[in-house]
């Protein structure tokens, strides 16, 4: 198969984002579950809350290293490998971009400092400042990132200029995207849930080996009270906008997604089963009857669009897998509100810290998250395909007109060095410090010393 | 309002370079004067909370770029693919020597590391001059205001040049030792005893090495692109702002023979800034030059986004700015004074 110069571009920026976001996504949940727990050790006098907060400060910093490290060439990917969808886009998509610099990575960047090593220098509350402004930072860099994708996505408020490419005409209607605000929600919530479970992994790990007991508890009890919220709330009612949103502004997407052929009302819903897309039918599907049209369009009775009435070109180029990544999100969601409903129900009788079954549960599930929030963004990027700029600009369009296939490749076999490279170091430093685990007292990185 | 934004990407690049440039500065120098383990970690303790910071002007500086001038974003990035490729690398292994090095105490690790954040702190400085010099040389833009640039071609400055070639390395070299001074004066006003006087004395002999490159880069430039001074000096603004350098440049040895904490450093950081502004000021209004027409070149006119876009954009950066301007000022503040090995991580 030959990839050619818009391949390997897409191989190279889907290689990196993947990448990339393993780290904010839990970074970006974790900021807020370390200001909650600065809060409690405030509010209820409790130490142990933060010794917690110290201790999940330690996992943050190595995630928000390798996420900063991971994140500044996706910002140049943009000039370097989509040079055409630069000059195209640039100067909405400019707009947030730039301001992600300026309001959130300056507020990120200069309170990380404080916070990781001004411990001692800013005082309680003033740590505690610094702790809310590093998640300020971190979901305003979301936002913006998420309005500029919203504008590929279901583009608003721009004009054409005389010169062919997209120029800002309405701010507002550019930043309030209503499929950013939905799509910001449901992409934060899921950040929550999968910061929530690692969270409760580690837990779940110093319970069942007998160590650590009281940071443990902690970390459990406000991971499953926030996590069981945020699961809910990832399925309603801020997925179920964006279904509908897929379903008004990318028809094709919808049915790719639902891996649904033909056309008609009182469309099935497919839980299982796999693309056959050279004889259009699913194999060994099972399906909820109607239950498509009502979720796509708040009525059984609703016509949905199969693919076979899509003209191939309209059609994402990569459907089977956008089928696999929807269902796979989809159901580790549905998976997700399961086992926070119980642990919250024991949390709630007082029985969670002993359940070793649910602890077990929690020990091994932390991957499962990263999985579906990759399957998620996987969703919706291949679901925009084949535009990079919905109905605007076609991303076969969109690359560097003079740069190689070849140079191309070459950069993207380094990066890939590269991440494995910084991968295995982080696996290796995120164990240790799992091992070394909380600390009481005084600043815990110099106990390495 | 274009004016304004050239001027702005300006200061933004600029400003990057300043304070990004003193952690290039510690990288290149840290292996030369400390020797012993707690003074390299004094030195990864001088830069560590602020780092970070430094390097998102670069990325906030690319973001206004992008906004403000989408035609020369995507053409010096597509263009400068691989270096800039390569500079992405060198930032990472920047990042990761930074943080991961003193969470071991084995010396291999940290040996290693050092080792890693020496070659990749000398590489940017001196892709940051090279990159300067290939701005001022101009790129062979095509009419369809692209162009490719090999890493290297016959390192002479025709119409179709590589990004390394005698001017550029020359540049580039320059660059290295700016930078090292800069990082030699950060780090002597922050650190005490022998690491403060090696560093002063680092410092002294780099200011050698930078009138020496700088003249050399000068008279480098007069034989490239002569028309770059006719432009400085026929405006007020370059003929104050070339003022101002020379007199910070020649006052770093006379502060520092006064013995001031940070006035030897202020006088590098306005060399830099004003060297900077400069070079803007004899390039304005051309953002990027064509080797092979004028014709091709992307300027403020033929590159700008539209003008709704700039004048939202710019209330937007006012705000941005004074926020990042009060951040810095308390992070810098909170950090202040000499660095005190037991209330930092590294």
């Amino acid at each position: 198969m030959a990839m050619g110069s818009v391949g390997w571009n897409r191989f190279q920026f889907g290689f990196l984002a993947t990448f990339h976001y393993l780290f904010p996504v839990l970074t970006m949940g974790l900021a807020l579950l370390i200001f909650v727990l600065k809060v409690l050790a405030d509010r209820r006098q409790d130490e142990a809350y933060d010794d917690a907060a110290k201790f999940w400060a330690r996992i943050f910093g190595i995630n928000f290293v390798i996420g900063v490290a991971t994140g500044i060439p996706l910002e140049f990917q943009f000039g370097t490998n989509w040079a055409q969808f630069s000059v195209f886009s640039g100067g909405v998509i400019g707009l947030t971009l730039a301001l992600e610099g300026m309001f959130a990575f300056f507020a990120e960047s200069t309170f990380l400092g404080l916070f990781l090593y001004g411990q001692k220098r800013l005082g309680r509350k003033g740590h505690l400042f610094a702790a809310f402004m590093v998640f300020v930072g971190s979901w305003l860099s979301g936002y913006f990132i998420v309005a500029t994708n919203a504008f590929m996505q279901h583009p608003v408020g721009y004009a054409v200029a005389p010169s062919g490419m997209l120029q800002l005409n309405d701010m507002w209607a550019y930043l309030l995207n209503p499929w950013a605000i939905w799509q910001y929600f449901h992409n934060m919530m899921s950040s929550v849930v999968t910061s929530c479970f690692v969270v409760c992994a580690v837990g779940a790990f110093y319970l069942l080996s007998e160590r650590h007991r009281e940071v443990a508890e902690r970390s459990l009890r406000v991971g499953v009270a926030v996590g069981l919220v945020a699961c809910v709330l990832i399925i309603f009612p801020t997925g179920d906008r964006n279904g509908k949103m897929v379903a008004q502004y990318q028809p094709a997407a919808l049915a790719a997604m639902e891996g649904k052929f033909k056309s008609g009302d009182r469309a099935d819903l497919a839980i299982i089963g796999q693309p056959d897309m050279r004889n259009h039918r699913l194999d060994n599907p099972i399906f909820v009857p109607a239950i498509l049209s009502y979720l796509a369009y708040g009525s059984f009775g609703a016509s949905v669009e199969g693919m076979d009435d899509f003209p191939s070109s309209e059609l994402p180029d990569n459907e089977e897998l956008l089928y696999f990544a929807y269902h796979i999100m989809a159901g580790l969601g549905t998976v997700f509100v399961l086992i926070m409903g119980i642990a919250f129900w024991k949390l709630w009788r007082r029985t969670l810290f002993r359940s070793t079954g649910m602890l077990w549960v929690f020990m091994l599930a932390f991957p499962f998250p990263y999985i579906a929030t990759t399957m998620g963004w996987l969703t919706a990027e291949l679901g925009r395909q084949p535009w990079v700029v919905y109905g605007l600009q076609r991303t076969d369009h969109a690359g560097s007109p003079l740069v190689s296939g070849g140079s191309i490749l070459f950069s993207a076999l380094g990066f890939m060095g590269m991440y494995f490279l910084m991968g295995t170091l982080f696996h290796y430093l995120i164990w240790k410090q799992i091992a070394i685990g909380p600390l009481r007292g005084g600043i815990p990185q110099n106990a390495e010393h | 309002m274009e004016t304004i934004w050239f001027g702005i990407v300006a200061v933004m690049v600029a400003v990057y370079v300043v304070l990004d440039g003193f952690d290039f500065g510690a990288g290149i120098l840290h292996l030369f004067v400390a020797k012993t383990d707690d003074d390299r970690r004094t030195i990864f303790a001088a830069i560590g909370p602020v780092w970070d910071g430094n390097e998102v002007w670069l990325l906030a500086g690319g973001g206004t770029l992008f906004f403000a001038f989408p035609r020369v974003y995507a053409a010096g990035f597509s263009g400068f693919y691989l270096p800039l490729t390569m500079v992405l690398w060198l930032l990472m292994l920047r990042a990761m020597s930074i943080e991961f090095r003193s969470l071991e105490t084995s010396h291999i690790w940290r040996r290693f590391w050092d080792t890693v954040f020496f070659v990749s702190s000398a590489l940017m400085a001196i892709v940051l001059g090279a990159a300067l010099g290939n701005v001022i040389r101009g790129v062979p833009l095509d009419r369809n205001g692209f162009f490719t640039g090999p890493l290297f071609t016959d390192f002479q400055v025709g119409a179709h040049p590589g990004v390394l070639d005698w001017y550029t390395v020359t540049v580039g070299l320059f660059s290295l030792s700016v930078l090292a001074m800069h990082g030699a004066l950060f780090l002597r006003a922050k650190c005490e005893g022998p690491l403060r006087s090696g560093c002063a004395r680092a410092a002294s002999l780099l200011w050698v090495a930078v009138i020496i490159l700088g003249v050399g880069s000068t008279v480098a430039t007069q034989m490239v692109r002569p028309e770059i001074y006719q432009t400085v000096f026929s405006r007020p603004l370059g003929i104050v702002l070339v003022a101002v350098f020379a007199i910070a440049l020649l006052g770093v040895p006379v502060f520092l023979k006064i013995g001031s904490d940070w006035a030897p450093f202020l006088a590098s950081g306005v060399f830099i800034l004003g060297m900077l502004a400069a070079s803007a000021t004899g390039l304005y209004p051309t953002l990027l030059r064509s080797t092979l027409s004028p014709a091709n070149n992307l300027t403020i006119a033929n590159s700008a986004s539209g003008s709704l876009g700039l004048h939202v954009g710019f209330a937007w950066w006012i705000a941005g700015i004074l926020l990042a301007i009060i951040y810095f000022v308390h992070l810098f503040h909170t950090f202040a004074g000499k660095v005190k090995l037991s209330d930092s991580g590294h």
